[in-house]
């Protein structure tokens, strides 16, 4: 078993829960076990560095530091989420290349009886592991219901691949190594002409119609190729393609209905986990139909999902009157 | 103030905005590299909803227009998505410098026509209060104040995430919060002394 940090990001238990939850179930036939850095804080995203420099990198570096002191700990520190990835491995790259800032950081740390030394924690996103140190055949060996003829578009979003300070990419705007991870599932990969373009990142709050417009281009680009899902490795892009699908669609007037899934959630599945254990049916546009093409179950909907169905007024049949109707009769539910 | 004797005294004090801007960025900015290709505009996805390209913004700093180049709405709308950064043949840090003119149009309380700062401020505020952001807070916060219209037609989306149980109605907050905190207040005693 190999160790690893864990810096989980504050998305991990709330809006991406299904990432986390299919990572904890792939961890143990990878060979992974995660101990979380204690008592980690945010990462800034991308709104604390615009607002000043110092305090931005210090918040990240509280994190770093505490990484580094766990006693006897593993050196390498997973981030799933890419914000966090580019966040940690921005701060140590920065403080590295630059005295003035590694200096006023470390100030800043000692106000809480903490110091970082760049370098001192090898800073790795979740998919950077599983393929160039995991390794794609000790991937494959574990697969045991491929993921034949479900066509997936592999998705990075732009902060894995960029600014990629250790080079550990085949290309910062079409790296291969998810497609090639998909592939050893056994999934039909689209090669997919948008797989590092933004989704839109923090615009769905501040200026929607940008982000609607990042959205559709990537949606329709699945599309255009005949994708079943997306496969992201990227919490904001999740939530960015799969909540605001609707909104997108509205605004564009457009249909697409394209389940958006960690990267995460297919290794599970072709490892032979259940829907249920990997987090499916938190997803806003379902991916029912797509688990359906390679014989899985899809989760039974939950009790809250019950009860907000049975809340909706029964759709009306155009051509009679409205007569009240038994539950279980055609036009009765909603369904 | 230190920084002011440092400046060769030819320059004339307008043209100073550049070494300003440099000097402001995390490590080397590389911004007085520039050779205005225009390969950060070409790469940039919300480019069409800017102000200035990028390329016209750092023309624009280089030439002095530190009014102009601080109330563009360009480094607003910057996703931060490292394309133009990597395909930038002088290797100018763009993203970094966008980060710079966000903190200084907020300093000089420049910036126009945009919710961007007012949402930075309160992720900061959550993240200062907390120690880990609050989605849900800042999401129904910043809607509330400046798109209260778009408000009904999320509430479906809001509601859905929260029976998948998306979201959180309350914050976690860490045990050393008041470690954070002193640590963030020397940060920020230390960014004034050259900000």
């Amino acid at each position: 078993m190999a160790e690893y940090l864990l810096y989980p990001g504050c998305s991990m238990d709330s809006s991406a829960r299904a990432y986390q939850q299919s990572l904890e179930a792939i961890a143990g036939p990878l060979g992974m076990t995660l101990t979380e850095v204690d008592d980690w804080n945010c990462c800034g995203a991308t709104e604390y560095l615009g607002i000043s420099t110092t305090p931005a990198y210090a918040l990240i570096a509280r994190n770093l530091a505490i990484a580094a002191a766990h006693a006897n700990g593993p050196r390498t520190l997973l981030a799933p989420c890419s914000a966090c990835y580019l966040n940690l491995a921005k701060a140590d790259h920065g403080m590295a290349e630059e005295p003035r800032l590694n200096a006023n950081v470390n100030e800043a740390l000692a106000a809480g009886n903490l110091h970082y030394e760049p370098g001192s924690v090898d800073i790795r996103h979740l998919l950077d592991v599983m393929v160039h140190e995991i390794g794609l055949d000790d991937v494959k060996a574990k697969v045991t219901r491929p993921l034949t003829g479900l066509r997936v578009a592999p998705y990075l979003g732009c902060m894995v691949p960029r600014p990629d300070y250790h080079k550990r990419w085949s290309d910062p705007e079409h790296p291969t190594e998810l497609d090639r991870l998909l592939k050893a599932l056994g999934a039909e990969v689209i090669d997919f002409p948008l797989k590092t373009h933004c989704c839109g990142g923090h615009m769905t709050q501040i200026g929607p119609d940008t982000a609607y417009e990042l959205i559709r281009r990537l949606l329709q680009a699945a599309d255009q190729f005949k994708a079943d899902v997306i496969a992201t490795l990227c919490p904001m892009c999740q939530l960015n393609l799969d909540a605001y699908q609707g909104a997108t669609n509205k605004h564009f007037g457009a249909d697409f209905e394209i389940p958006i899934l960690f990267f995460t959630q297919l290794v599970g599945l072709a490892f032979g986990f259940e829907a249920k254990e990997l987090g499916f049916g938190s997803e806003m546009v379902k991916a029912n139909h797509a688990l359906k093409r390679i014989g899985v179950e899809p989760p039974p909907p939950t009790e809250e999902e019950e009860r907000t169905k049975r809340r909706r007024r029964p759709r009306k049949d155009s051509k009679s009157l409205p007569m009240p109707r038994l539950s279980g009769e055609r036009g009765a539910i909603d369904d | 103030m230190t920084t002011a004797t440092t400046a060769p005294p030819a320059v004339p004090p307008h043209l100073r905005f550049l070494e300003e801007v440099s000097d402001a960025t995390a490590g080397e900015s590389r911004l007085e590299m520039c050779i205005q290709c225009g390969s950060c505009g070409g790469s940039c996805p919300p480019a069409a909803d800017m102000d200035h390209s990028p390329r016209h913004l750092f023309a624009m700093i280089r030439a002095g227009m530190r009014d102009e180049a601080l109330r563009s709405n360009t480094p607003w709308i910057c996703v931060s998505c490292y394309h133009c950064v990597t395909r930038c043949p002088q290797e100018v840090r763009i993203t970094d410098v966008m980060y710079t003119l966000k903190s200084m149009a907020i300093h000089a309380k420049l910036y126009e026509d945009s919710t961007a700062p007012d949402f930075s401020g309160t992720f900061v505020d959550m993240v200062e209060k907390y120690g880990r952001s609050f989605e849900f807070g800042l999401a129904t916060r910043h809607y509330l104040k400046h798109f209260p219209l778009h408000l009904p037609s999320m509430a479906s989306m809001g509601l859905g995430m929260l029976t998948k149980k998306r979201i959180k109605m309350k914050p976690k907050k860490i045990r050393q919060m008041k470690q954070l905190r002193a640590i963030l207040d020397r940060a920020k005693g230390l960014e004034d002394h050259h900000g």
